[in-house]
């Protein structure tokens, strides 16, 4: 049996069909799943994309969060089905209360989108089992309310547990994609809940699958071919 | 119909960088003296029936859950005479 996974379409998002096509590239099953519809359609693993559901209106992915397709999502979630929030899909998830901390505005308040390079800092998590503990890749980056915050104590947490996923490159020039873009704290760029199928981050690898488009490299694919694996291998 | 004020701020703690850009936008504009700027947002609700505790509770609920983000935001609520 083929692996499905479903890309979630709210109004307004915009990276769904880099999903869809990031999941086929991967080679499993896209299911293109609707915001209205609490069905599942026996997907496997979700993504949540990137884009401005509900317009960002109130705080990013507020909206979103009380779709009828959320609370599927979020119960499934809970029951061990793999989870990525991509961008705005990052934000869906912790308005969601599935990943801790919140996302705000970029401190220089400027929409950024520029090639981004973070290092995976966790390689055990559902999304990111192909990946080397350490390895530095990049990928697009493009978003307003990047900033990621939490308490310190939630910090201290996260750092302490492994749950820091992923943490932009500090160093090195902002032209070859180095530096903390939003000023996210701790250079957090994506995070993991405790058991590992949740995960979030504000780049984009499904704008880095193939070598003709995005950064012409393919850092992003072993996202969609490390849950493959992991859903295979259950 | 009674008006209920919902204010929701950011919580000290956290950076307001919109609050900064306009707080520092004020002396070029000539207005002096403000040393400090944070920006929140304010929702009007025009509440049917009587405003009692338990409608109260429910907007007190309502802002909990969907107007602000208590990770990041704290609310006040206040009715309007």
């Amino acid at each position: 049996m083929t692996t499905r996974i479903g890309v979630v379409t709210f109004p307004g998002t915009l990276d769904d069909r880099d999903s869809l096509r990031a999941v086929r590239l991967a080679g499993a099953e896209p299911v293109s799943l609707w915001h209205r519809d609490k069905d599942l359609h026996q997907v496997d693993a979700v993504v949540l994309a990137g884009g401005f559901s509900y317009g960002d209106y109130l705080r990013a992915g507020a909206i979103s969060r009380f779709s009828p397709v959320m609370e599927t999502i979020i119960e499934q979630a809970k029951a061990g089905m793999p989870v990525l929030g991509i961008c705005n899909g990052f934000q869906v998830l912790t308005e969601a209360h599935l990943l801790p901390g919140a996302m705000l505005r970029n401190n220089h308040l400027h929409f950024i989108c520029r090639e981004q390079r973070l290092r995976v800092e966790n390689a055990e998590t559902a999304w990111t089992g192909d990946y080397e503990q350490g390895q530095e890749i990049a990928v697009p980056l493009k978003n307003m309310d990047g900033r990621y915050v939490a308490d310190e104590r939630t910090l201290d947490e996260l750092e302490a547990e492994g749950r820091v996923a992923f943490r932009y490159l500090a160093r090195g020039e902002a032209a070859d994609g180095y530096g903390n873009p939003n000023g996210s704290l701790r250079d957090i760029a994506g995070i993991t809940n405790e058991a590992g199928n949740v995960v979030g981050l504000m780049p984009h690898p499904e704008h880095a699958v193939e070598p003709l488009i995005g950064t012409g490299r393919t850092d992003g694919l072993p996202f969609f071919t490390s849950v493959l694996k992991k859903l295979v291998s259950a | 119909m009674a008006r209920v004020v919902v204010d929701v701020m950011l919580k000290p703690e956290i950076l307001d960088p919109q609050g900064q850009a306009v707080q520092r936008a004020l002396p070029r504009l000539g207005f002096e003296g403000i040393a400090d700027v944070r920006q929140g947002k304010r929702f009007e609700l025009e509440v049917e029936g009587p405003v009692d505790q338990a409608a109260l509770d429910r907007i007190h609920k309502m802002a909990e859950t969907f107007l602000a983000n208590t990770v990041i935001e704290d609310f006040t609520v206040k009715v309007e005479a």
